[in-house]
């Protein structure tokens, strides 16, 4: 089992009987497995703060439930968890948190850790999928027993590295009855104020717990050097220093001092191993213990070589065959339709605040298609304060994914309609949230199981907000979605075009793909700058189209002049590179 | 017994995440303590693909560091020359003759490199034809599970566990094509065709 796919078993075993969640890698596989257990009701929320809003609701409700977001989500949802603090739990409430040290997939690097301190929330964390069950078992134990969310803590390569794990039955859990108590409830300031002197009291009780806890362990092995670890870097220190005593700590929000205190005056020598911020160190430091300076690095992921280096091994030689190897990264899929957008958006010279999504990939060249990007839902707040810099001759617009959009585009565009602006966004409808693996969202009328829900009508929804014109282009069609881009960017009102075609990995039944004519091409380049993965350049500079890559969505005849780009009819080749 | 480290590496698309999971139900199958890595999410774009299977008694780190791989695989020759500083001196390497030009080659950006074929040769590397192998076992997907054939020489475990997880894995209509095309790539290792 993945990671992912133990803490949805282990929640399920815990009697969980609600998830909840916004789909971010690598966070993402753990609800889609959840909803395959009976029992438990799972749905994808349009963010993460309406999703621990939701969970919180359940667990008030008397019921175990699990809310699931990447790191960055967290950051959206952080607004609710903190006073979730305060107010405790009535069911058992756990945030499932996934951390990506090395950014494989996310647009910051982030170590929960801190907001587990900051909330103050016990944070677990699994160094393997046996663990991430386990954890994940008895986070809704601590959640319930202490009267506090509790946030489990992966990071990648616990979420997607897949091991052995034995598995448990499920523990029916009884819905716990609902008794009106706004004292605990309503966090206005003179409950707050009461309840904050529960959570002091409840911090104190948590570090007592943890160091008698089963998931913080003490392993003696030999005395001269003792490592404190947690989550992943555990492996590492034990494939890099197999003869150091290791105290493994499972919860480390907040610390178990004794614990540590006690196996740091067993060893000659303390230090810490961890993985991004030096969280542990300098709380361990805190408690007055004299840990050894090691030279971790303190972004990115560990490696066991790079601890056993940090130690003192000498480097293992590596070979390198070929200096200068192109770097392959990641890009929009043949037929992409955000493909046919950003070749119409760099007709009209638009700078454009981008958002998170496929079309973040519309960044790279040749299409060059993105001027910006933070964070969901930001390109429509961007466009708008780039149009209010007006330092800009070039038309400005937003685009935004269909899943985004709903995310956290909606409070945006309202907020230009408030503002009177004249701006333009568009709202790249490809019916799914296509780079985490195509979940349903509200747009597409998709349920997490697969079922039909109620799609929001865009158009309706946008001109209640305020838009002045809401028009929908088929990006597929080159000349028509040039059109509706110049007339709307030049419009004297708030306008949305909604780009609306489905995701290419969605379409099960492509067109016949298409050829380059030899005889007619005239090497112009052209449809190259389309940035098709399957078209490229032969050895004299002319276009071909690899048949067995290309879908047929047609994109690149519209673009070549010369009409020297034809269909091929069904084919079979082999095809692909040389 | 001693850990093995298997990397597999490859572009997005190509079936690396599916080959690397037969290779690690083969070794649970066979007893062993197994961990596997990989990194998904932007990488299915077409992107490189890096996939660790480690192996033994027990196996602590999901991720490798250059140098300590006993068995490369590389679907790719660009990517067997990206990722050939995991392979350890003396350890295996087995590629598919074929390369997949990432974008930079494909609009003339950056050019294809050259003689990637001579230098992995001078590294050992054991070549096979994996999408012609594909093909004539009828199934011209099914790249990944030659692959796995030619890997299966070099690696410890039986060929009806092979066969069974390989039968588990895959599609159902595509079984018989795909245990074809795992017999080809081992066959081809076998009668040292895929070597040069
Ligand atoms: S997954 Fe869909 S939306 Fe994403 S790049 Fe591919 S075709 Fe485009
Ligand atoms: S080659 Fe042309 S028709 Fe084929 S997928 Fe690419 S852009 Fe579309």
């Amino acid at each position: 089992m993945s990671g992912n796919e133990a803490v949805a078993r282990g929640a399920w075993e815990a009697g969980a009987s609600v998830g909840v969640g916004y789909p971010g890698t690598p966070s993402t596989e753990v609800l889609e497995n959840l909803v395959k257990y009976e029992g438990v009701h799972c749905e994808w929320a349009p963010n993460e703060k309406v999703a621990a809003e939701v969970a919180g609701g359940a667990s008030l409700g008397g019921v175990r439930a699990l809310v699931t977001m990447k790191h960055v989500g967290l950051n959206v949802a952080a607004d609710v968890l903190y006073t979730q603090s305060y107010t405790g739990v009535t069911g058992g409430l756990v945030y499932l948190v996934a951390d990506d040290p090395g950014m494989h997939s996310s647009q910051n690097e982030q170590d929960t850790r801190n907001h587990g301190v900051g909330a103050r929330v016990p944070v677990l964390e699994p160094s393997d999928s046996q663990e991430a069950l386990e954890y994940t078992r008895a986070a809704f134990e601590i959640s319930e027993r202490f009267d506090v969310p509790v946030i489990v803590r992966l990071t990648t390569r616990i979420s997607h590295g897949k091991g052995l794990v034995t598995a448990g039955s499920r523990t029916e859990v009884a819905t716990r009855p609902y008794e009106r108590d706004a004292r605990k409830y309503v966090m206005m300031p003179g409950n707050a104020r009461v309840r904050l002197r529960d959570v002091a009291a409840r911090d104190e009780a948590l570090a007592a717990y943890g160091s008698t806890a089963e998931v913080n362990r003490a392993e003696e092995r030999s005395q001269s050097l003792g490592v404190i670890t947690s989550g992943i870097a555990y492996q590492y220190v034990r494939e890099a220093l197999p003869e150091a005593s290791v105290l493994k700590l499972g919860l480390t929000v907040p610390l178990p001092a004794q614990l540590i205190l006690d196996f740091a005056s067993r060893v000659e020598r303390v230090a810490v191993v961890e993985e991004l911020d030096r969280h542990l160190t300098m709380r361990v430091r805190a408690l007055g213990i004299d840990v050894e300076e090691v030279d971790l690095p303190r972004r990115g992921e560990l490696s066991p070589r790079i601890v056993a280096e940090a130690f003192g091994a000498p480097p293992l030689s590596r070979r390198e065959l070929v200096d200068g190897l192109p770097p392959r990264p990641p890009l929009l899929c043949p037929g992409c339709p955000h493909r046919g957008l950003f070749y119409a958006l760099g007709k009209v010279r638009a700078v454009v605040t981008g958002d998170i999504g496929c079309y973040t990939l519309g960044t790279l060249p040749p299409l060059n298609g993105m001027d910006s990007c933070v964070c969901m839902g930001a390109s429509i707040g961007m466009a708008h304060g780039m149009d209010l810099a007006g330092s800009v001759e070039r038309p400005v617009v937003a685009v935004i994914g269909d899943s985004t959009f709903a995310h956290s585009g909606l409070t945006g565009l309202l907020h230009m309609a408030y503002a009177r602006s004249e701006g333009t966004v568009i709202v790249l409808d490809n019916r799914t949230t296509a780079m985490t693996g195509h979940q349903g969202n509200p747009v597409n009328g998709v349920f997490i199981d697969g079922s039909d829900a109620p799609a929001i009508d865009l158009d309706a929804v946008c001109l209640a907000l305020g838009a002045g014109s809401v028009r929908t282009v088929d990006p597929h069609d080159l000349d028509a979605t040039l059109n509706v881009l110049r007339e709307e960017t030049a419009a004297d009102h708030l306008s949305v075009i909604v780009s609306k075609a489905p995701c290419a990995l969605l379409i099960k039944d492509h067109h016949d793909p298409y050829a380059v004519d030899e005889e007619l091409c005239t090497k112009c380049g052209s449809c190259v700058r389309l940035g098709c993965p399957a078209i490229s350049r032969d050895e004299n500079g002319r276009a071909v189209i690899d048949t067995a890559t290309c879908v047929g969505c047609g994109q690149c005849v519209q673009v070549c002049r010369y009409d020297a780009i034809v269909g091929v009819g069904p084919s079979c080749d082999l095809g692909g590179g040389r | 017994m001693m850990m093995t480290t298997v990397v597999l590496a490859g572009v997005g698309g190509q079936g690396t995440i599916l080959a690397g999971d037969v290779l690690a139900k083969v070794a649970v199958a066979e007893g062993m303590d197994v961990k596997l890595s990989e990194v998904h999410g932007m990488a299915q774009r077409g992107g490189s693909v890096e996939t660790f299977v480690r192996f033994g008694q027990t196996v602590f780190s999901p991720v490798v560091d250059p140098g300590m791989a006993d068995h490369l695989i590389a679907f790719e020759m660009t990517e067997a020359a990206r990722t050939l500083t995991y392979l350890r001196p003396g350890g295996t390497l087995v590629v598919n003759r074929r390369t997949v030009d990432s974008l930079p080659v494909l609009i003339g950006d950056m050019p294809a490199p050259e003689g990637l074929e001579e230098a992995l040769v001078g590294e050992g590397a054991i070549f096979l034809d994996a999408e012609a192998l594909a093909c004539e076992a009828g199934s011209p997907r099914s790249a990944n599970i030659v692959l796995m054939g030619a890997a299966s020489y070099a690696l410890p475990f039986e060929v009806p566990t092979w066969e069974r997880v390989i039968s588990d894995r895959v599609p159902p209509k595509t079984v018989e094509a795909n245990l074809r095309a795992f017999h080809l790539g081992r066959d081809a290792c076998a009668e040292g065709v895929c070597s040069l």
